[in-house]
């Protein structure tokens, strides 16, 4: 009997099955996986994020990790597909993570987290869609703003900087460019200000000149443009092609220096709002930048500021709580306010509320001489 | 009509390229019945091949010619030697695996080798505007057609007025009676793939620019070039330059004037009316078998 016990358990833990859900409790190390786009049409959004994050695992396992326990972080790629990334989070919810990373498309996020709040494990996202935080999910958490506060950001400065009384919006069919663009259109008519083009793009798509003949016709006083990395690119490419004066203004992705550098000249005087900048005029986030430069050879975007103050953001509330629970992680990190002062790996004061959503300064941001350059600083919406 | 004439010129240009690389399916299709599912891959491949030489300090035209030399030798002799003439005796089918299996491969080596990020490509031409009735027309687009026009009209000469490419044409008409005059059919075969691997570089060099080069590129590609050839004919490479700018243009138009959202159905609408109408294609020939 006990021999068929041993045998049993042998089998059981060479599956796979027996020795995870004791892991959390007994090993040196916290189980955190990371799921991330690191190849697909995400895959510029996810190495950053992933790179941030690989940064703060490093500093913090280096100085001997959180509460003791080292950061075991095996990172897994979604390839940016929403049913794969539903997947993975089944596979490493077996392995009771103490919280999952990741996804950072929206879609993936919208797909995976009704597992991960089943599972009651906190999720930490990288997405915007607005939607992430509107289905009263206790564990999901965001790195960076949500639509319904990036977009008023937007409106406000489309009326007041731009003074466009009329707008052509450009947006990819997907769950972060329809809840961005449903947002933008809902914050545009409380303005007074008219959509007179409202075209959606596939992503991964590669040509843009029909697109850009449409909104070009359209004659708006300025076109907003909602897009993934790499389609911010093409399309700011053919837009320069076709001639296009009329200002372009995006919300973060279209002023990342990957898009910058994708474009190749033509994101040259594109402005708008921007939730993260590695040019912000902060000293710690200059200081990161650096760090993060030094470490992966390369200019990070916003993405690389969530991943990095995501990992810190959990730093924090564990040690605040004194122990890995992560049922009493979700619990205290709602509406909790985090300063550099208390944490200064977090770069900048940020609160979460009590839907998950994250509010912090942010930026008005303009593309010049290939550099964004930012030309004012936002207070946070809650101030 | 400013609008529409942009459109066209547009269309034309993603077409001419459509084209190029829907007659290399085509060419060897005719000489060697290989249906290429790995096309795709081989118009995504020569871009990484240029982007490595410019890392190493080739100059952009230094580079193309790398580029295309690197193509003929890899997606043209290694890939007949390798994979098509091993599989092509086992029937078209193992075929048609094996380049889909290398299509994966492809994809991922790139992938692992270089970036899975998307890579700026430098343009043929620095962009200006030409202004035609009102429309401005990017000097980008015109050169795209220039040059995919004039590889057409190179290949056509080739194959029509040398007697290399006559001989090329008898070998995919009839091998055996071509055998039998005394062509060398193993060779004009040969020669067939090195020639698709110059048109796949030259459409890579071409379309790099719009797309940014990616790991991913060939998937939308190599569709594209083949439902161009189904449409215009798989056995005639006038169908296949036919149904490349027809797709182009149609895709052009459709997302301008119809839907945006469904740009991606209308090329396939077509397709399958082609396939019930036509099935030989708008401009293929019916071809018939003893059994």
């Amino acid at each position: 009997m006990y021999r068929s016990g041993l045998l049993l358990a042998a089998v059981a833990a060479s599956l796979g099955l027996a020795a995870p859900a004791f892991a959390q409790s007994t090993a040196t190390t916290v189980y955190m996986p990371a799921l991330l786009e690191l190849s697909g049409s995400g895959a510029v959004s996810g190495t950053n994020f992933r790179d941030g994050m690989i940064l703060a695992v490093e500093e913090i396992n280096a100085k001997g990790g959180i509460l003791g326990k080292k950061i075991d972080m095996p990172l897994l790629d979604t390839q940016s597909e929403a049913g794969i990334a539903r997947s993975q989070v089944q596979k490493v919810l077996d392995n009771k993570p103490y919280i999952v990373l990741g996804p950072v498309f929206s879609g993936s996020v919208l797909t995976a987290m009704t597992l991960t709040q089943q599972a009651e494990i906190p999720e930490l996202v990288g997405g915007e869609a607005a939607a992430i935080t509107q289905k009263n999910n206790p564990y999901v958490f965001r790195t960076s703003f949500g639509q319904q506060f990036s977009m008023p950001k937007i409106a406000n400065y489309m009326r007041d900087g731009v003074k466009a009384k009329t707008v052509s919006v450009l947006w990819v069919n997907n769950d972060f460019g329809k809840g961005g663009r449903d947002s933008f259109v809902k914050e545009m008519a409380s303005r007074n200000i008219k959509v007179v083009a409202d075209v959606s793009t596939e992503a991964g798509q590669a040509d843009f000149s029909a697109d850009v003949v449409k909104i070009k016709a359209a004659n708006a006083d300025a076109i907003f443009v909602y897009l993934n990395e790499e389609e911010s690119a093409r399309f700011l490419r053919e837009a320069k092609k076709q001639g296009i004066t009329t200002p372009l203004i995006g919300e973060t992705t279209l002023l990342g220096q990957k898009v910058i550098d994708l474009a190749q000249g033509a994101a040259n005087g594109v402005k708008g709002h921007v939730g993260l900048t590695v040019d912000a005029p902060i000293p710690a986030v200059k200081a990161f930048a650096e760090r993060f430069k030094k470490r992966f050879n390369y200019v990070c975007d916003h993405n690389g500021i969530k991943g990095y103050t995501g990992i810190y953001f959990i730093k924090y509330v564990t040690e605040k709580i004194g122990k890995f629970d992560s049922k009493l992680f979700a619990e205290t990190a709602h509406g909790i306010t985090i300063t550099p002062k208390q944490e200064p790996n977090i770069l900048m004061e940020a609160t979460w509320d009590k839907n998950g959503d994250i509010d912090r300064e942010s930026f008005l941001g303009e593309v010049v001489d290939g550099k964004q350059k930012i030309v004012q600083v936002l207070p946070k919406l809650g101030k | 009509m400013a609008s529409l004439i942009q459109l066209l010129v547009s269309g034309l240009a993603t077409g001419a390229i459509y084209a190029l690389i829907a007659v290399g399916f085509t060419l060897l299709w005719q000489t060697s019945q290989t249906i290429n599912f790995a096309q795709g891959e081989f118009v995504m491949l020569p871009a990484f091949f240029i982007l490595a030489a410019m890392n190493w300090g080739a100059p952009f035209w230094l580079a193309c010619l790398i580029g295309i030399a690197l193509s003929i030798a890899f997606v043209g002799l290694v890939f007949k030697l390798i994979v098509v003439d091993p599989m092509l005796k086992h029937g078209v089918l193992p075929l048609v695996i094996s380049t889909i299996a290398l299509s994966l491969f492809l994809k991922e080596a790139v992938k692992d080798a270089y970036s899975s990020q998307a890579q700026p490509f430098p343009a043929l031409v620095p962009s200006t505007d030409i202004h035609i009735f009102g429309a401005v027309i990017s000097t980008q687009s015109v050169a795209v057609l220039a040059v995919a026009i004039a590889t057409v009209v190179a290949l056509n000469l080739l194959l029509n007025k040398t007697r290399l490419g006559r001989c090329m044409q008898a070998t995919a008409q009839n091998p055996t009676l071509a055998r039998i005059l005394g062509i060398p059919v193993q060779r004009m075969v040969l020669y067939t793939f090195l020639i698709n691997a110059v048109l796949v570089a030259i459409a890579s060099i071409l379309i790099s620019p719009i797309y940014l080069a990616k790991f991913t590129n060939g998937e939308t590609l190599g569709m594209a070039a083949f439902v161009a050839a189904i449409i215009g004919g798989f056995n005639q490479v006038r169908g296949a330059i036919l149904g490349g700018i027809i797709l182009g243009i149609l895709d052009n138009l459709s997302a301008a004037y119809l839907s945006s959202q469904y740009r991606g159905a209308f090329p396939l609408i077509i397709l399958i009316a082609v396939i019930l109408l036509r099935p030989q294609g708008l401009l293929g020939r019916i071809e018939e078998r003893t059994v």
